[in-house]
């Protein structure tokens, strides 16, 4: 029986759908309206502010903070500057991802860590006898998302901070009317937007606050299946559906290493040992077993089938998330991997996958072949593998120059 | 009586059932000869009340193999599992006690109020079991291969399970060590560190077992409860709608269909041995009835000692019979109630009572009961599983009232006193566990209108398990496998020709599983025999 986020005296009263999910362990919205376009839309060309409590967060302090999660998470955290936050997985000794999330520091000492899964257990294990202090404050604060072009203008109305200079995975600390909060200039649509992180007391403060300033911004709720949508386009990854956690997986083969999900870049391979180093370091000179892209699947192809049918064409409203088979080019017998989730992209016009792919298949350009069902039969259209970044406008990293003062 | 059947199934228990509608399904003429006047052995519902249906003694199900179930096309016969969501564990003063779902992000939220890392490891733990329960899977529904054999067909079979074993890998296959070797205890505190929360799971290991949750090999039994599989899910435990009887009659309706016979009210004397043949049964009024095999559904024991008889055993396999560790440790004690007996009058509603309730504060809690135990005494304090099943299946009680049965352990077969002394003691008992639920069920006393005890005594009187052990014999690894019930007859045959075993007793044994009865008609026919 999920619980309720500190939001939901305000989003249950605008969920006029009665669409609701069980996102780890919390009530969270998967949409508000029957139409839900318009809460993608928000996304691209005003503002949609969703509900991201039910992420785990936690409070990381200590002497050892750095060197903790340093040793913990394939990123040297150590670099992270004050203020500064990053993207960044963590994996098991055989360099299995075990989840992914964002690191911040807000402090010399004093880091906020936020992923998909309960973490206090894993993270617990390299305490050790170092000087460092998690705190599980999941139930405790509460977050929003606020995401789209007009997102940075909507916050310079509540709060005090320079947005204008903040940048891209950055984050700074703002005061609100009567509550203090924290930004941090990231989110899950690719687009410009903001994470806003507060306690629970302040919860329908910060809510009413960016709500009623919202409003000349066309601000909308988002929900979960619109979020989807937008992160697909972006390239970016869910645990449980574009990969598992290997502390769930049940064999080697529904399990992956960072460099397989195309994550080597958050990976610092060259430094002090951390968790999963060795076998990252053999994967770095062996070679993956697959790669993680993005598919272009082929219109026209899709049209011509439903053509043959006396149909115009069909796709699913929305995103999906379910496994569906690619095969080769040339060997429609031949299946070199699967698709993970993807969703027609209403801002590029095209129909697009997250895949996972055999190495040998995954390079940029190669041409594959697609399942799709169409009027109950199984049948194929062809596809090109891409980066699994679609959409990554300007704006998502944009700084307004010309208002330093 | 000049018929003359294929076979003569002794005991209409579970498997002895299914082992009879197998037989028929083949095309054989089989008759089953029930003691009781109802059939089901331990997997029985009796309305012992007016209006109140007791599983008398096994409770709920889990382990009955899925391929039994389409063999004999049980669903059509009856058999109806209603699933269990929750666990719930009370504690002591006020508590709002422990309470695991089939929601996994609520069983997180339960267990983090005792620890939070056990809250998270919990998940992890499951995926071992889930890795362990597949390979007991493998185990349990072939014959136990005979290591000391050298027969191609045995090697193939070790092989088969040995392959299963390698390709679990390192990292498993050391926890499959530890699993057989180590004590539930031990085995939990390699993930978990609430007592609380290990409470409740390390009693898995001793159901049925005269050890305590420190025992070395107690790992194993947990397993054993770990690896229930309903409609192909794993780890799911179950109702039988109308009382675990509804399985057993399943099984009884199945083997009819197939044009088995079956008698009730029936007691088989012995087994008629003709030059080491068995050539039928001698019934206890004298009569006798022919068939060219026998099968005998009793516990080894029974089966060795009184059906066959020591005149026509080997003194060394008498002496091994004997060495047979059956040691029943538990009791059941059943409850007619005016209305819900409330485990926790803190949570809402009353779903985290149509599970199972544990009262089982932690560990020690649990090592305690089997202290006492240990010098022949019933436990002050015991372990008790109860189920509310009424609260589920309405059909077993009035409206407004209900059923509890309580599985209570330990109480040791082989008391102080002596085990016929049991029925004497039968009231201080029912009072001992009364006055245990009590703690969290405040109006209990005013709740009862009928108790029944059975203690072991009762067990092994009238539903024939000696010893009152629940498994037929207890399932510690020296008698699993290919050892179960001994060395060289774990393929249920018996030293006498034509006389074979299918009961709990035999590989893999335990529970309301139906293997026992399955395999053993499987070997029979593969023979050829009849």
């Amino acid at each position: 029986m999920p619980i309720q986020t500190p939001f939901h005296p305000r989003t249950s009263e605008l969920n006029s759908n009665l669409d609701w999910k069980d996102w780890g362990g919390y009530f969270a919205a998967n949409s508000y309206n029957v139409v839900n376009d318009f809460e993608y839309y928000a996304f691209r060309h005003s503002a949609g502010l969703v509900d991201i409590t039910p992420l785990f967060k936690y409070k990381v302090t200590g002497k050892d903070a750095s060197l903790f999660l340093s040793r913990l998470i394939v990123k040297d955290i150590a670099k992270l500057k004050l203020n500064q936050a990053t993207y960044c997985c963590w994996c098991d000794d055989k360099g299995m991802v075990i989840d992914d999330g964002t690191v911040m520091r807000f402090g010399e000492d004093d880091y906020f860590v936020t992923a998909a899964d309960p973490s206090y257990s894993w993270f617990s294990r390299f305490v050790k006898n170092l000087d460092v202090h998690i705190e599980d404050i999941t139930d405790s604060y509460c977050g929003l998302a606020l995401q789209g072009p007009t997102s940075r203008d909507i916050l310079k109305l509540v709060c005090d901070a320079d947005l204008d200079r903040l940048k891209f995975f950055w984050t700074t600390s703002a005061k609100g009317d009567g509550f203090e909060f924290k930004i941090s200039r990231t989110g899950y649509t690719g687009d410009l937007g903001y994470e806003l992180w507060t306690e629970n007391k302040n919860a329908l403060k910060l809510f009413d606050a960016v709500w009623s300033a919202g409003q000349d911004y066309n601000i909308r709720m988002s929900g979960i299946a619109a979020l989807d949508i937008a992160r697909i386009e972006a390239g970016l990854l869910m645990n449980g559906v574009d990969y598992h956690s290997s502390l769930h997986a049940l064999i080697p083969e529904q399990m992956s290493t960072p460099y397989e999900l195309g994550l080597g870049w958050t990976v610092n391979l060259e430094r002090e040992s951390f968790m999963g180093q060795r076998a990252l370091k053999e994967e770095k000179k062996n070679g993956s077993r697959w790669a993680t892209v993005g598919i272009d699947i082929n219109w026209p192809d899709l049209e011509r089938l439903y053509y043959n049918h006396g149909l115009p064409p069909h796709w699913e409203t929305g995103a999906w998330r379910h496994s569906v088979p690619i095969y080769h080019r040339r060997h429609l017998s031949k299946q070199i991997g699967y698709a993970t989730s993807g969703t027609w992209s209403p801002v590029l016009k095209k129909n697009i996958a997250i895949a996972t792919i055999e190495i040998e298949h995954a390079k940029p350009g190669t041409e594959v072949n697609f399942e799709v069902m169409v009027e109950h039969q199984r049948k194929t259209v062809r596809a090109t593998v891409g980066k699994p970044q679609f959409f990554n406008p300007d704006r998502k990293r944009s700084i307004l120059e010309n208002s330093i003062p | 009586m000049s018929k003359k059947y294929d076979a003569i199934v002794i005991g209409g228990g579970h498997n002895g059932l299914i082992n009879a509608a197998y037989l028929a399904k083949a095309g054989k003429d089989v008759l089953v000869l029930e003691k009781r006047h109802v059939l089901g052995g331990a997997a029985v519902s009796e309305e012992i009340y007016p209006g109140f249906t007791f599983s008398v003694c096994s409770y709920v199900v889990s382990l009955f193999r899925p391929h039994i179930i389409r063999d004999l096309n049980l669903a059509k016969h009856g058999y109806d599992i209603i699933p269990m969501d929750a666990s719930f564990q009370p504690l002591p003063e006020g508590d709002l006690g422990l309470c695991r779902w089939g929601d996994s992000a609520r069983s997180r939220r339960e267990i983090a109020r005792f620890s939070k890392k056990d809250a998270e490891v919990y998940g992890e733990f499951s995926k071992v079991m889930t890795h362990m329960a597949r390979l007991a899977k493998e185990v349990i529904d072939n014959p136990a291969p005979d290591v000391a054999s050298i027969n191609p067909k045995e090697l193939s079979a070790l092989l088969r399970m040995g392959k299963v074993f390698k390709n679990l890998g390192p990292e498993l296959l050391q926890m499959n060590t530890k699993l057989l070797t180590m004590s539930s205890a031990d085995f939990l505190d390699l993930w978990f560190e609430s007592e609380v929360l290990k409470g409740p799971m390390a009693v898995s290991g001793i159901i049925g077992t005269f050890l305590g949750v420190r025992s070395p090999g107690t790992a194993y039994v947990l397993l054993h409860h770990y690896m229930g599989e309903l409609d192909g899910a794993f780890r799911s435990w179950g109702f039988s709608k109308g009382g675990t009887g509804g399985v057993s009659n399943a099984c009884a309706s199945a083997a009819k269909s197939f044009g088995a016979e079956i008698k009730t009210k029936i007691d088989v004397a012995h087994v008629k041995i003709e030059q080491g043949k068995a050539t039928g049964v001698v019934l206890a009024n004298g009569d006798e009835i022919d068939s060219k095999i026998v099968v005998s559904n009793l516990d080894p024991n029974r089966t060795y000692l009184k059906m066959i008889g020591e005149d026509n055993l080997a003194p060394e396999i008498t002496r091994e019979i004997r060495r047979f560790k059956l040691r029943g440790s538990s009791a059941k004690v059943n409850f007619a109630l005016n209305g819900v007996p409330n485990f926790c009058k803190k949570r809402d509603g009353l779903e985290f009572m149509k599970g199972d309730i544990a009262i089982v504060p932690n560990i020690d809690y649990a090592e305690k009961a089997y202290d006492q135990a240990k010098y022949g005494e019933f436990s002050e304090r015991p372990y008790i599983n109860i189920v509310v099943p009424s609260l589920t299946d309405p059909t077993l009680a009035p409206p407004g009232k209900h059923v509890m049965s309580c599985f209570v352990q330990y109480a040791p077969y082989n008391i102080k006193e002596g085990p016929e002394h049991w029925p004497k003691l039968a009231d201080k008992f029912g009072d001992t566990v009364q006055n245990t639920i009590k703690e969290f069920v405040p109006d209990i006393d005013s709740l009862v209108e009928h108790r029944q005890v059975v203690t072991p005594w009762d067990l092994q009187e009238t539903f024939g398990l000696t010893e009152g052990n629940i498994f037929q014999g207890e399932l510690t690894l020296e008698q699993l496998l290919f050892q179960r019930p001994i060395s060289g007859y774990a393929k249920y045959k018996t030293p006498v020709d034509n006389l074979w075993m299918s009961g709990s007793g035999t590989h893999p044994g335990g529970g309301i599983m139906g293997s026992g009865g399955e395999l053993s008609a499987k070997s029979i026919l593969r023979e050829k025999v009849i």
